[in-house]
Formats: structure tokens, C-alpha cells, sequence
């Protein structure tokens, strides 16, 4: 039992939170995990991404070797397939479609997502505003994450239980609205199935 | 005690608390800025009342450290590896001088530069100096080291060094804690002269150093974190260091490589394990994160005699982190990879932030300088250094820390004016002063453009050393007062900004202007705190 993902997005999407929660639901079934961060001055509005890798054995490296990972969950579209190398060819592409536009030369969003769908295994979905119309805009990350969530070795009811965890200190009504994004996520995911 | 899920940089803290130390010493830089927060952010750190707070740079970071050993007491000092070349002179003349109370130096190394200006390795310098090194491969490694660290340190009366790559102080894994030591008490050194390195003293510290190598060496084989795994085919030995071994091991799904293996993560370098090696392979291959240090050790100069493959030989990239491909590859093994990067896919490189005050001061002097010729504005270490790139094209260099000034001061000798610097508030308090001081006694025609956001930006935001004492530091250096300024760099002070700089950048002395504006970042995480108590308070 193992997963070996990559977790996409542009400084300050939340993509470690994303992490955290998977994280935690897999430390809490007394799983291996490793995570590859990265910090300092590529976090400034550059791509950003991590490797986490949870396994039921003990894990050598903290990279995923290339053309190895089971899944890459993005919060932007043009960064899912920035790690396509990285992909196994049966891996699922799991992303946000809302775009985030901070250069000049960002490409034409209709040809970004019609390669994502020229991928063997793809969930698309727009995460903000399925966010915002849960009326929690910044959870657009649990969005994705649920989207994500019948592709993780990883009970559902244990990532509802990582979010209360991570969430819990910001109060009950924060901790439902990130419960009820996940779940909107995950209906997505399913009915796509 | 359950398993912490811990960074490589905070498993290296946890170990230091663990191992009773007094103190951390340290000034943030990419990747070790993590290992002094995690002290700052420690509850049982804040019980103890071990000195945590920032340094104003490397080199007073292990000064301060080697004054706590002095006086028997265990310390941290961490940096990045470009702040161990700051800190270089305290950190060869430690190891003559030696430790009193434990005394661990972290160098977390940055090999392909994912934030630095070069990816040096700083097992030289260790060699260089004689201090013994320990190199984690994985987390709980990064613990046990930092306590086995300052018994070694205390044992032989050493600095031990540290060393970390990026991807070990960034990444996460579950850490087991062991028992917590209490701190030593204060007991000053038993020769009063250890620390005393005059010539005729040096001497006799340097032979007493040389003589405790053989020592060293022993526990580099005995300590268990040098181990030596045979295997039945013996065409090739492999010598894997700190965290390559883990990519070595990531090729074999049942952790069984069919060669003999050393797994190195102690120097010096344990001889009769390689020799063994040696004796019993046809080739062997080093893998090693950073430069080829060991690599080179064993084919000494001429290359004479077996066959070892590495990165001088074209085996593994010259430059460089691996990773389990590249390693792969050495080993002869079929390579994996997905799909290729569409091509519509753009770079996205780091920018300045929105409403970032360097945005205003790069467009109010960029405009100002139009009228020159260009290639006229050196620049420093921070998140400024963005300004290098589009749309701002504004700075013309990016060295070291506090080289801005000292390079303008440089191009005015040889006649360049305007010549102008442009330097963060914490990097000039960093390595900027002295520099200003050299242009102030020359009476040099530049111009210095001190960017005071309140914070050390670009590693996160930590407190800057330079808060609230600029104009006094660069009044007590002699800048003269009529041309000393400070600026307010929003949109709507373009016109009058624009005019103080095109003033200054005629003056033929030094100038002095100090664009000051909260880090964006910094001010919207105050904000979130302010609006959170407030909500907390209703």
C-alpha cells in the first residue's frame, strides 16, 4: 500500500496544506511518509511543488523517481502538467481549472485543458469556484484534495479527520466549511469515475 | 513517544534541544533558516531560556557560539553554506583553538542552487580545517548526529560540522525523540590558553589538532554510521554518501543491492572500510550529493589503478543534486520517465510580490537613471535580487552579502558616475557597514539605496537587526546629514521619490537614500493576527 504524489500549485495556493492533511491521516494509520518542501525565493509567486510519498514500507528517497507517481493534484492548471515527467503512465491528473495569471506569457487556458484531457487518467474540476460557492472561497485546496481523495490509500473518513485536526484550532465553522468542500470535491471525482 | 513528523532542519533542532545545548546562534539564510524558528518556536526553549534570537551574520553567529563553548556550555550555530565563507575565520581558527563545551556547526548546503548564488560544498571546508563531519541521510539520522555531535565535539574537544543538502533540510519524515540531557554548567576552559592563538600557542594547539585525526578516523569506523553492506557481485563496489544513499536504495525495491555497498555519513573518511572496497571490487562508483570530494580522494591525482567512476568521469553529472534517476543511470539500471513537458507550458520564475515597496523604488529609479548610460546599479542578496529580472531590468549585479556597496564604491575609483548600490535594510546591517565605512572615508561619488522593508524578506521574514538604526549607523559612519533621506516608495510619492534620487545621483559624495515600507508580507500577516485577536475579543 502506497501512494506517490505531487503536489502542484504557485506560491501560496496552499499546496502544503494539502499535504499536511494527507499527511496526518497517514502518520495517524502508523504509515511511512516522506515530503520534499521547498522553501526560500522560489516561493515568490513561482511554481511550486511537493513530493509525498506515504507507503505502508519504509521509504528510501524523499523524491519521487520519475515516471513513478500515482497521482499529481494541482491548484492550477498549467502547473499539473509542468510534472507530467513524473507521472506513471497509469497515474491520474487531478486539478484545479482556474488558472493563475501572473506572467505575460501565460498560455491559452482552452488549449491547457485540453491537454490535461488528452491524459489517460484525469479529474478536472474548477475548485474556486465550487469554493466560493460553498461561500469559502479560500478552500479551493480541499476542493482539489477531494477530487483527489478516491485515488489515496487513505479512508475518507480518516482525511475528514486530518482536516478537524488541522482546522480545529480555527473553530467548528471553518473545520465544517473545509469538511463540506472536501466532500464537494469528492462527489466530483466519483460521479466522474 | 510517537513518532514527530519533522523537516530535516527541525529533526536537527529537536536534536540540539534534546542534547541539553544553551543556545542557537544564526542569521536566516536557505535551507537552515528552519532550524533556529523551530528553537524560537520551542515552548521548552522559552522554559530554559536558551538564547535564540538572530545574529547579525555568520560570522558574529559563531563567534557567539564558540564564546558559549568557551564557557562549557553546548551550542548551535547554523547557516547556509555561502554564511560558512562568512564565517570562515571563526570556523578554521575553532578547530585550532578546539571546543570546550559541545560545539555543533550546521552547513546545510544547496547543490542546484534552488536558492543560492552557487552550490559549494562545504565538506572542503571541514577537511580544509580539520573539523570531523557528520552527513544525515534522512531525518532520524539528522536527530541522532546532533546529539552523537556534541559528544564528539565534547570527546575530543573539536567543532563538529554538520552538513545537510536542500532536500534533507525540506523534507519531511518521522523523527523518534530520545531523552532530553540537561544543560552543562558553566566550567571555563582547564588551559587557560587554549583559546589563545597567538603564534607560539597556535602552533602547539595546530600539532594537537593534527594528532587527534587518528582518533576521529576510529570513530568514523566504530560509530555505526559508516557501514559496509557486502554483496556477491563484486564487478562493482559502490561508495554512497549521506543522502545519496537513500537514492541508491530506492532502485532496489527490496533494499537488496547485488554489489558490496559503504554507506558514508562520517569524515574523516573511514580507510580501512575503503580499502576493503577497494581490495575486493573491479570498479567502484561514488555517488555523493555536491562535489566530487570523495571521488577525488580515491583517484588521487594521476588516476592511477582502479577504475572509479563518479562525476569526473561523465557517470553522474558534473553539477547538480541527484535523485534516483540520475542514479539509476550510473548503475546501469533502465531509466523511467512519464510524458514530456507540453511545450505550451511557460516558466514561471519568483517575482516581487504585489504592492511589494521594491516595485515603487525600482520604477522611481529606474527613471531616474534613464538619462545615464546603463549597467550602473550593483545590487545585493534578498528579494531585490528579483529586480534583476522583467519587467524592472533594474540591478546589474548580485554577488555577496554586502558586495552592492563596496562594488559601486569600486566602478567610482575606476570612474564610473553615478555609480549606485541597492541593498536590503538586514543585508546591510549583515556585511553592508563596513563596506559604506570604505566609501565614506574615500569620499567615494556613490549613491547607496538602502531598501528598509522592517524584515528580513526573502527567508520568510524574520526580525532585521538593522530596525530603527539605519539613519544612526550611517551617521556615526560620517555620511553627512544633508544627504541621508528616507522615502516613502508607494505610487503616489513616484514624482517626489524620483526627484531626491536624480538629486543624489549627482551629488559627487556618498548619498545615503532609505525607501522604507513593511514588507507586504509581513504587514498582511500582522494584519490576519490583529483581525484574529480582534474577532477572538467580540
Amino acid at each position: 500500500m502506497k501512494n506517490d504524489i505531487i503536489l502542484a500549485g504557485v506560491g501560496g495556493q496552499g499546496i502544503l496544506s494539502i499535504a499536511a492533511i494527507i499527511g496526518l491521516a497517514a502518520v495517524d494509520m502508523g504509515m511511512h511518509l516522506k515530503q520534499a518542501e521547498v522553501h526560500g525565493m522560489s516561493q515568490r509567486g513561482g511554481d511550486v511543488q511537493s513530493h509525498l510519498r506515504i507507503s505502508d514500507e519504509e521509504i528510501a528517497s524523499d523524491l519521487i523517481p520519475k515516471g513513478c507517481a500515482d497521482m499529481i493534484i494541482s491548484v492550477e492548471p498549467m502547473e499539473s502538467l509542468r510534472y507530467l515527467p513524473w507521472l506513471s503512465p497509469d497515474g491520474y491528473v487531478i486539478t484545479n481549472t482556474t488558472p493563475f495569471v501572473n506572467i505575460p506569457n501565460y498560455p491559452e487556458i482552452g488549449k491547457v485543458l485540453d491537454i490535461v484531457q488528452q491524459q489517460p487518467h484525469y479529474v478536472m474540476l474548477d475548485c474556486d469556484t465550487m469554493a466560493k460557492e460553498l461561500e469559502s472561497a479560500k478552500s479551493a485546496n480541499m476542493v482539489v484534495l477531494g477530487a483527489a481523495s478516491p485515488f489515496l490509500c487513505i479512508p475518507f473518513e480518516r482525511l475528514e479527520a486530518a482536516v478537524a485536526k488541522l482546522f480545529g484550532k480555527k473553530g467548528d465553522a471553518v473545520v465544517a466549511l473545509n469538511i463540506k468542500a472536501l466532500n464537494a470535491g469528492r462527489q466530483v471525482a466519483l460521479n466522474s469515475k | 513517544m510517537q513518532k514527530q513528523l519533522l523537516l530535516g532542519d527541525e529533526a536537527i533542532a529537536q536534536g540540539a534541544l534534546d542534547a541539553g545545548i544553551s543556545g542557537v546562534y544564526a542569521y536566516p539564510g536557505t535551507p537552515s533558516t528552519e532550524i533556529t524558528e523551530y528553537v524560537q518556536h520551542s515552548k521548552e526553549a522559552r522554559e530554559k531560556n536558551l538564547h535564540c534570537t538572530w545574529s547579525a551574520n555568520e560570522k558574529t553567529a559563531l563567534e557567539g557560539a564558540l564564546g558559549m563553548s568557551y564557557s562549557g556550555k553546548r551550542a548551535l550555530a547554523a547557516m547556509k553554506h555561502v554564511g560558512l565563507n562568512v564565517a570562515a575565520d571563526p570556523f578554521i581558527n575553532s578547530a585550532i583553538t578546539g571546543a570546550n563545551g559541545g560545539l555543533v556547526v550546521v552547513a546545510a548546503d544547496d547543490p542546484s542552487m534552488h536558492s543560492s548564488q552557487d552550490e559549494q560544498d562545504s565538506r572542503f571546508f571541514s577537511k580544509f580545517a580539520f573539523i570531523p563531519t557528520l552527513e544525515p541521510g534522512n531525518q532520524q539520522e539528522a536527530y541522532d548526529m546532533t546529539r552523537y555531535g556534541f559528544d564528539l565535539s565534547e570527546k575530543y574537544r573539536v567543532p563538529v560540522m554538520l552538513r545537510i543538502t536542500t532536500r534533507l533540510a525540506h523534507s519531511r519524515a518521522g523523527v523518534q525523540r530520545r531523552e532530553v540531557n540537561a544543560e552543562n554548567q558553566i566550567s571555563l576552559p582547564e588551559n587557560p590558553r587554549q583559546f589563545v592563538l597567538l603564534p607560539a600557542n597556535a602552533r602547539k594547539q595546530y600539532k594537537d589538532l593534527l594528532k587527534k585525526q587518528a582518533g576521529l578516523e576510529q570513530e568514523s569506523i566504530e560509530s555505526g554510521y559508516n557501514t559496509y553492506t557486502d554483496a556477491a557481485d563484486k564487478k562493482l563496489g559502490i561508495v554512497a554518501c549521506g543522502l545519496a544513499y537513500n537514492y541508491l536504495m530506492e532502485n532496489f525495491a527490496d533494499r537488496k543491492v547485488p554489489h558490496p555497498v559503504l554507506k558514508i555519513s562520517q569524515y574523516p573518511l573511514p580507510r580501512p572500510m575503503i580499502e576493503k572496497l577497494f581490495n575486493e571490487c573491479e570498479t567502484i562508483l561514488v555517488l555523493e550529493e555536491g562535489q566530487p570530494l570523495v571521488e577525488e580522494q580515491l583517484k588521487g591525482y594521476l588516476s592511477k589503478g582502479l577504475h572509479i567512476k563518479g562525476r569526473l568521469d561523465g557517470t553522474l553529472p558534473r553539477d547538480g543534486e541527484l535523485n534516483p534517476n540520475i542514479v539509476a543511470v550510473a548503475l546501469g539500471l533502465p531509466n523511467t520517465e512519464g510524458a514530456p513537458v507540453p511545450e505550451i507550458v511557460a516558466s514561471r520564475p519568483p517575482s516581487l510580490c504585489r504592492g511589494c515597496p521594491h516595485i515603487d523604488t525600482y520604477n522611481a529609479l529606474n527613471q531616474a537613471i534613464a538619462k545615464y548610460s546603463p549597467g550602473r546599479v550593483f545590487s545585493d542578496i534578498g528579494c531585490y535580487t528579483l529586480g534583476a529580472l522583467p519587467p524592472y531590468n533594474a540591478i546589474n549585479s548580485c554577488v555577496d552579502m554586502g558586495a552592492s556597496i563596496t562594488m559601486a564604491k569600486g566602478a567610482a575609483d575606476a570612474g564610473l558616475f553615478p555609480s549606485v548600490a541597492v541593498i536590503g535594510d538586514s543585508t546591510f546591517t549583515h556585511s553592508g557597514i563596513t563596506s559604506l565605512l570604505d566609501a565614506v572615508v574615500d569620499k567615494s561619488p556613490i549613491t547607496v539605496l538602502i531598501l528598509d522593508n522592517l524584515t528580513t524578506g526573502m527567508t520568510g521574514g524574520q526580525a532585521s537587526h538593522a530596525e530603527g538604526r539605519i539613519e544612526a549607523i550611517c551617521r556615526g559612519l560620517g555620511v553627512e546629514e544633508d544627504h541621508i533621506h528616507v522615502l516613502k516608495p508607494l505610487p503616489k510619492q513616484h514624482e517626489a521619490n524620483l526627484e531626491v534620487i536624480a538629486r543624489e545621483l549627482e551629488y559627487r559624495g556618498v548619498s545615503v537614500i532609505i525607501p522604507r515600507r513593511e514588507c507586504i508580507q509581513t504587514l498582511n500577516r500582522k494584519m490576519r493576527a490583529k483581525f484574529k485577536n480582534k474577532e477572538k475579543g467580540n
